[in-house]
């Protein structure tokens, strides 16, 4: 009963989420590429926020110490001068440190879950640390310092906003290229990529083996034809896998109503009133199955409209 | 009828050995790379080309998307783990001054050439303005980096400077740091502006030329060259060395951009902006030795000869280190 009416709606219970434009394949030194999410920029920034409020809370315990220790021992102008020393190494190696510590995180970035990588996929290097982050004397401090110390005495106005303008060019160039690197990452040759995590969830396909405590995993109850098999490809079965997953209080209708689709789709013929989950689990197994029988002949059948298919299956795939 | 389930069993046969892996790096993630004991440290490397091979294949044969995902976040993750930078922070460190830094002052040696040829030329235009006209060093000198050393001191007060005893040592902390700090930031300052193409890091060179020029002729005026350059080599040898080195790593990236190798400008750029960044920081370092030797060994040392002494054998010390340290091992071999 393939769809011959092509007013109807092709059967898509949800479009899966289109891959973003933001990925990036490094190649390990193993030889197998690994796939990236570049971070964004939003996130980089918040990053950098973060970093910045614990290196300003870093200076206030120094302030701190040093008022208590005035008070302890007396004032002295070394007291000062290990002050102005201490302020420029929390300056200058704050992210040094985290970075070579960490590997390629600081405390922001990891709070974001953002990791500094090489881009040519090898080790994240000491150098490439050390010049990615002292390029934010540039990038970030001078900037800063410039916005809040306002015009200073000797130098007008517009000299401090020209300045300002051209510095910003470093500050603002994460937005004017598609990898989103700062001056810092071109010069070190990193990329900051963001690592979620992804956690394994039970086998869709294990839901109908569970049942029936055999090795195989097709459900004797739904004897799925080869050609009822030949109608999805592997876009919509990973939509299934989706569905299968998801959990909430609509989950049985959603359940039934794909059931429907799927048997009306398929030219389903046996019983009529199943439990959907279990008529669901039983066809996303013998589906994978099938797919992955096909993809072992060298055959990638990404979905429905994709015409790879074997001559002489019964019911060949349907128009939009 | 439907085939078997391989990705099934794949999974089935493998997921111990993804579990495990999974909690190493958890473990190092949250605690760090030290924390694993090292029998599970040791297993780190082959767990994770395992689950690579894993990935692999199962990119090829799966079609559970969940799996090919996990998978793919698990190699991320451990990945990070073992390609980070090297966890040893002190050992890095160390491979820093053997190798690193003298290979990359070796392999930028043009640039710093042409840096330390602007901060000369600097000096000396610095040098014959002043003597000339000595209201120039107003205009090349700010206040508090002259800290009350101007044409308008008396002669005496000049000499005085130059021997600071312990009378006055409180004073010179604060100066002394400042110093410090104020010239890293000029230091790493010519090293991040050489990614504008290097014009601001020669201007940077050539007005710290003027600088020192200017200071030059004020005490040559008063016939105290000779006791300035005493005082300026304790610390100056390796502090203007640190400067022009820092200046040199700008040029060095001024050169990947405008001058490209075979590689694409980015790629030129990331490889030779690492040799730059670590003579950057080299360069930070010995303004930091610079300043100690300002703050503490010229206190002690008063005298002209002895000063001059420690000075040039600083300059000796640099340039034999620079030399011979690390070689045999070109830049970034691993």
């Amino acid at each position: 009963m393939a769809t011959t009416n092509p007013t109807a709606a092709p059967p898509q219970p949800k479009p899966a989420a289109a891959r973003p434009r933001s990925e990036r394949r490094i190649v390990t030194p193993e030889g197998v590429p690994l796939t990236f999410q570049l971070a964004e920029r939003g996130e980089r920034a918040a990053a950098v926020l973060i970093d910045l409020v614990i290196m300003l809370l870093a200076l206030g315990l120094v302030v701190l110490g040093v008022v208590v220790l005035s008070w302890q021992i007396g004032f002295s102008e070394f007291i000062i001068g290990v002050t102005l020393l201490v302020f420029f190494l929390i300056r200058t190696f704050y992210f040094i440190y985290f970075e070579l510590r960490w590997q390629g995180a600081t405390p922001g970035k990891r709070a974001l879950g953002l990791r500094v990588i090489d881009r040519a996929g090898g080790y994240l290097r000491p150098d490439a640390i050390f010049s990615r982050n002292i390029l934010r004397e540039v990038e970030l401090f001078l900037p800063m310092t410039l916005l809040l110390a306002g015009p200073e005495d000797g130098s007008s106005g517009w000299i401090n906003l020209l300045t300002l303008g051209w510095l910003s060019v470093f500050a603002l160039l994460p937005f004017f290229n598609k990898d989103r690197l700062r001056a810092g990452d071109i010069v070190a040759g990193t990329w900051v990529v963001s690592a979620p995590k992804t956690f394994l969830l039970s086998d869709v396909a294990a839901g109908a083996k569970t049942r029936q405590e055999s090795t195989q995993t097709t459900d004797p109850e739904f004897p799925f034809s080869r050609s009822q098999l030949e109608v999805y490809g592997i876009y919509e079965l990973q939509t299934l896998e989706d569905v299968l997953r998801q959990k909430g209080p609509q989950t049985q209708e959603t359940l039934l109503e794909v059931t429907k689709r799927v048997q009306s789709k398929i030219g389903w013929t046996g019983e009529d009133r199943v439990d959907p989950r279990r008529f669901l689990e039983a066809f996303y197994a013998a589906q994978r199955a099938h797919l992955e029988s096909r993809l072992l002949f060298g055959e990638r059948r990404e979905n429905k409209h994709d015409l790879k298919g074997p001559p002489g299956a019964a019911d060949g795939p349907t128009k939009p | 009828m439907p085939a078997p389930l391989k990705s099934f069993e794949f999974r089935r046969e493998r997921e111990a050995s993804w579990r495990e892996l999974e909690g190493l790096v958890g473990t190092a993630e949250k605690k760090g790379l030290k924390s694993l004991p090292a029998e599970q440290l040791l297993r780190l490397p082959s767990l994770y080309r395992a689950a690579l091979s894993s990935l692999s294949v199962a990119r090829s044969i799966s079609l559970d998307q969940n799996v090919v995902g996990y998978l793919e976040s698990l190699c991320a993750r451990a990945y990070f783990q073992v390609y980070g930078s090297r966890s040893n922070f002190f050992e890095s460190v160390g491979q820093f001054f053997a190798e690193s830094f003298p290979a990359a002052v070796r392999g930028a040696f043009w640039p710093i050439v042409i840096a330390g040829f602007w901060m000369a030329l600097g000096s000396a235009i610095g040098f014959f303005l002043v003597q000339n006209a000595p209201d120039w060093f107003y205009s090349f000198v700010p206040a508090d980096l002259a800290g009350g050393r101007t044409p308008a001191s008396a002669t005496e007060s000049l000499r005085n400077a130059l021997y600071d005893g312990a009378d006055t040592a409180e004073r010179l902390y604060v100066f002394a740091t400042f110093l410090f700090t104020h010239n890293s930031k000029v230091a790493l300052m010519a090293f991040a502006l050489g990614f504008a193409l290097g014009v601001p890091t020669i201007l940077l060179m050539f007005y710290n030329g003027l600088v020192l020029g200017a200071f030059l002729a004020l005490y040559d005026d008063r016939g105290l060259l000779g006791e300035l350059g005493a005082w300026l080599s304790v610390h100056g040898t390796t502090e203007i060395l640190a400067i022009i080195l820092c200046g040199g790593a700008g040029l060095v990236l001024a050169r990947a951009i405008i001058f490209p190798d075979q590689n694409s400008r980015l790629d030129s750029l990331a490889r030779r902006g690492r040799a730059a960044g670590t003579l950057a920081v080299g360069g930070v370092v010995m303004l930091l030795v610079a300043g100690l030797l300002e703050g503490f060994v010229r206190q002690l040392v008063t005298d002209v000869a002895t000063r001059y002494a420690i000075g040039g054998l600083m300059l000796a010390f640099w340039l034999a280190y620079f030399t011979f340290s690390g070689r045999g091992r070109g830049y970034g071999d691993d």
